[in-house]
């Protein structure tokens, strides 16, 4: 079980609240989508989770807290997709998932040949075998979206921190990696928490979603009772229309008056 | 006519992914040649015409003539060894210095070692001349203890500014402690003219022996700082990751710097402390390896070290020869050899991997 339950959790960046006395509970394989406003506190929250600064209250994933784990225990539950991970200049995409295999390995261990074939298989799964020895600086923006999935699959986590996952693809790419995502995610019965600024795509995709505000959960439930124009107006300051299609999610639309 | 048609009944081992890091085994051999090349040359070259024979004899315990084996051993043997030790140790310390603080313009004397193990000597020139301890000159040992104590002066005052979150503070601290070091260095320097030629022949470096002392005083501390780098190789790759990815890979970026920065510190101070202040190898050796041959770390480390020796140990047969039967600083020969190579390295290579 992989559930991640966050209780009374606050985060503080050198004495100024970011988060503040936040719960929420996500459930094994579902897709919660964190949405808010620019410095809402999605990021911390995802860097909380995955212990990379220190937090107050408790965080617990598959009922074991995060602060009885081993940094290298974290890692082999969280796996972190960041906003703009860092594409070492002239590494190959297969050198690059391969570092997926280190919170598997002893601080000075080397991959096993078990470590090279779920390298493989990921690479396969993923179809980038033609670009396995392809520098990494010379990928497309969707092809380096597609190396980090890899990367974060390798370590063989249950929980799948993504942060922005679309945010610099045109609106194909950001459906293509957002199915493949969702794909993943049943098959290998992953949970899937994601900070997403697109809330039509974020209404679509995600199980759930949860409106941050300075910090604090304004509301949390499904698209239809999240987004709504009232709330969106309030929170966002924006103009929008937000427009129920049928089956196929909630849309919300910027308007100009 | 029959054709035969061959059926693979054996479910196929699947095919190993392109692109994975390793060493090119091609490339290891190139390496270990070259290094054996430039020794032979090192041992050949000389005031002395010794043959290729008689060294071969010297080296299988043979019949030589006392006086050439005299030469061999107490002179070019250990210079050659000396040069081999110091290639690369200043070649793997760079290449580790760059990898650590994901600067490529990072070098062996980044942090104050070369500022630190310039004061010591001076000092010890100026105020000690002639003295030994131990049985051993003062001039490396006190070289060694001001390399030391500059750069856990650096390490001390950038852990107190910025708790080594960041690597930049811990460079900007090497750069004030190197400057602070220096202008101490430069004090005594001008007050002490008597020995002045003595401290800059010093500073520019140079591979003069007396014997295997200087190697044997050197070796533990530079078998310790490259076997630590070396194994801390994969995660070195690691490391050319931004600082949450990392993490959230589980790795302690932290202690991996500090081991790795202890290590090739302590490398570079042995070295810096028989040998003076070598320029450029620390960055050309690692960045032609890294331009010509591959930029993980599994094949930067160890071909650093092959490729840093062999190349020092030409340089020195290059100051000993050029302006015979003076001597040339070895310092001057590495920049006058590596600069042109590394520019043509660069624009072969259009610098795409820059």
């Amino acid at each position: 079980m992989s559930d991640v339950v966050l209780a009374g959790v606050s985060v503080a960046y050198d004495g100024a609240p970011v988060v503040c006395d936040l719960d929420l509970s996500v459930a094994s394989g579902e897709w919660l989508a964190l949405i808010g406003p620019n410095g809402a506190g999605k990021t911390t929250i995802l860097r909380a989770i995955a212990r990379l600064v220190p937090f107050r209250g408790a965080i617990s994933i598959g009922s074991r807290a995060l602060t009885e784990l081993s940094s290298r225990e974290v890692a082999r539950q969280v796996a972190v997709l960041v906003q703009e991970p860092q594409m070492p200049v002239g590494m190959t995409v297969s050198q690059y998932v391969l570092l997926g295999r280190a919170p598997h390995l002893g601080y000075l261990g080397k991959e096993s040949a078990r470590d090279r074939g779920i390298v493989r298989d990921v690479v396969r799964r993923l179809s980038m075998e033609e670009l396995a020895s392809r520098p990494l600086d010379r990928l497309s923006g969707g092809e380096r979206q597609r190396a980090a999935i890899a990367r974060a699959l390798a370590q063989q986590a249950p929980v799948l921190l993504i942060d922005e996952p679309t945010s610099s693809l045109d609106v194909g790419r950001q459906q293509s990696v957002l199915e493949l995502i969702d794909q993943l995610r049943r098959e290998q019965e992953l949970t899937v928490i994601a900070a997403m600024h697109e809330l039509t795509l974020a209404g679509q995709y995600a199980d759930r979603l949860a409106l941050l505000v300075d910090g604090r959960l304004a509301a949390v439930g499904l698209a239809a009772e999240v987004l709504t124009e009232r709330a969106i107006t309030e929170h966002y300051r924006a103009q929008v229309r937000v427009i129920q299609m049928n089956g196929s999610g909630t849309a919300v639309v910027p308007v100009r008056n | 006519m029959t054709a035969t048609v061959a059926v693979s009944v054996v479910p196929e081992r699947p095919a190993a992914l392109a692109g994975m890091p390793r060493l090119p085994w091609t490339w290891a051999a190139a390496g270990l040649f070259a290094l054996v090349i430039c020794c032979a040359v090192g041992v050949l070259v000389g005031p002395i015409h010794i043959g290729v024979g008689a060294v071969l004899q010297a080296l299988v315990g043979g019949q030589v003539d006392p006086g050439q084996a005299n030469i061999l051993w107490s002179l070019r043997f250990p210079r050659v060894v000396l040069g081999v030790l110091v290639g690369g140790t200043l070649a793997v310390s760079g290449a580790a210095y760059q990898g650590v603080f994901r600067n490529p313009l990072a070098d062996p004397y980044l942090l104050g070692a070369a500022a630190g193990a310039n004061l010591g000597a001076t000092l010890a020139i100026a105020f000690a001349p002639g003295t030994s301890l131990l049985g051993v000159n003062i001039v490396p040992l006190a070289a060694f203890v001001g390399a030391g104590a500059a750069v856990a002066g650096a390490y001390a005052l950038g852990r107190s500014v910025t708790g080594l979150r960041s690597a930049t503070g811990l460079i900007l601290a090497g750069v004030a402690i190197a400057a602070f070091f220096n202008s101490i260095q430069s004090y005594v320097q001008q007050t002490q003219t008597a020995s002045i030629r003595q401290v800059y022949s010093w500073i520019l470096g140079r591979l003069v022996t007396a014997g295997w002392d200087d190697v044997l005083l050197i070796l533990p501390y530079v078998i310790l700082s490259a076997a630590a780098i070396f194994v801390h190789r994969r995660l070195l790759d690691a490391l050319t990751l931004g600082e949450d990815e990392v993490t959230s890979l589980g790795i302690p970026v932290r202690r991996v710097r500090l081991i790795v920065v202890v290590a090739a510190t302590l490398g570079t101070a042995a070295v810096v402390a028989v040998a003076g202040t070598i320029a450029f190898v620390g960055i050309i050796v690692p960045h032609a390896i890294r331009l010509l041959i591959g930029r993980s770390y599994r094949v930067v480390i160890p071909l650093s070290m092959l490729f840093g020796a062999a190349f020092l140990v030409l340089a020195d047969a290059g100051a000993r020869t050029v302006v015979a039967p003076a001597e040339l600083p070895i310092g001057v020969i590495t920049a006058f050899l590596g600069a042109p190579f590394f520019i043509a390295v660069m624009r072969s290579t259009r610098a795409a991997a820059l």
